[in-house]
C-alpha cells in the first residue's frame, strides 16, 4: 500500500469504501480457494464440474483483488472487466444449479447464487461496479 | 467439542461488529479502545485454536474432517486482525465498516466450526 501512496497519480482504489471490498474480496478469495484445493485434491470425481468452478470463482476473486490493492487507471479496467465475469458467472451459474441440479453433486461458491455465503457473490460484483465506476468520475478533479 | 467457546466467541464477533459499526455510523476510525476490543476477540478466537488442537490431538474427530476443521480454525483466528491490520492503513470510518464485516464473518465462521465438528 505504501507503493500506491508513493505515487499520487495512481487513482487509489483500495481506500474508503474500496477498503471494504478489498476485505470480502480477500474473503472470498480465501473461501473459494481452499474450499476447492480441498475438494479438488480429496473428491475431485463426486463432482468436477462444480469443484471446478469453485476455483474458476476463487482465480476470479484473486484478480479483482490484487487490482484492488494495486490500484490505477489500467488495474480499475481490468477489475471492471472482471466483475462484469464475475457477475455473470455468479447469475449463469446460480440459475443452472436452480434449473438443473442433477448436474452439481455437491455444491459450488456460486450455487443459488451464492446462498451459503450470504449472497456475498451476487452482491459483491454490483457494489464493486458501482464503486469502480464511481472512481474514474472523481479522476478528473485529482 | 467447546460449545461454550464457540457460543461466546461468535457472540463476542457479533458485539464488536456492532461497536465498530456504531463507530462508523457517527463517522469515526477504530481507535484503541476497539484495538483492544479485536485483541481480546482474536485471543478468544486463538484459545479456540488451541482446544480445537489439543482435542484433535487427543484423538476426537471432528464430523466434517480434520483438514477442514482446521482451516476454520485458522481462518476464524486470522479474520479478525487482518481486518484490523487494514483499518491502521484506513483512518476513516471505512476502516471501522471493515472491522464490523470481519467481526460478522467471524460468528458465520463460528457456526460453520459448530457444525463441522458436529457432523
Amino acid at each position: 500500500m505504501t507503493a500506491t501512496q508513493e505515487r499520487p497519480n495512481r487513482t487509489r482504489l483500495a481506500s474508503g469504501p474500496g477498503l471494504l471490498l478489498v476485505w470480502l474480496y480477500g474473503v472470498m478469495v480465501v473461501g473459494a480457494v481452499s474450499r476447492s484445493a480441498y475438494q479438488i485434491a480429496t473428491e475431485f470425481d463426486r463432482a468436477p464440474l462444480a469443484y471446478t468452478l469453485s476455483a474458476l470463482a476463487g482465480l476470479v476473486y484473486g484478480f479483482i483483488t490484487y487490482t484492488l490493492v494495486r490500484g490505477g487507471e489500467k488495474a480499475r479496467r481490468a477489475a471492471l472487466v472482471c466483475c462484469a465475469a464475475e457477475l455473470v458467472g455468479v447469475l449463469t451459474v446460480g440459475t443452472w444449479t436452480l434449473v438443473e441440479p442433477s448436474a452439481f453433486p455437491d455444491a459450488t461458491v456460486w450455487s443459488d447464487y451464492g446462498m451459503g455465503y450470504l449472497f456475498i457473490p451476487v452482491l459483491l460484483p454490483l457494489t464493486a461496479v458501482y464503486w469502480l465506476r464511481r472512481s474514474r468520475a472523481q479522476e478528473p478533479a485529482t | 467439542m467447546l460449545d461454550v467457546l464457540t457460543v461466546v466467541t461468535a457472540v463476542a464477533a457479533l458485539l464488536l461488529a456492532a461497536w465498530c459499526g456504531w463507530a462508523a455510523y457517527r463517522d469515526q476510525p477504530t481507535k484503541d479502545w476497539h484495538f483492544i476490543g479485536m485483541a481480546v476477540v482474536t485471543l478468544l478466537a486463538l484459545v479456540q485454536l488451541v482446544v480445537g488442537i489439543v482435542q484433535l490431538a487427543r484423538g476426537e474427530k471432528p464430523g466434517q474432517g480434520t483438514t477442514i476443521f482446521v482451516a476454520y480454525l485458522l481462518g476464524s483466528a486470522a479474520c479478525v486482525p487482518a481486518a484490523g491490520f487494514l483499518s491502521l492503513g484506513e483512518r476513516t470510518r471505512w476502516g471501522s465498516v471493515t472491522v464490523a464485516a470481519s467481526g460478522v464473518v467471524l460468528a458465520v465462521l463460528e457456526v460453520r466450526l459448530f457444525d463441522i465438528w458436529g457432523g
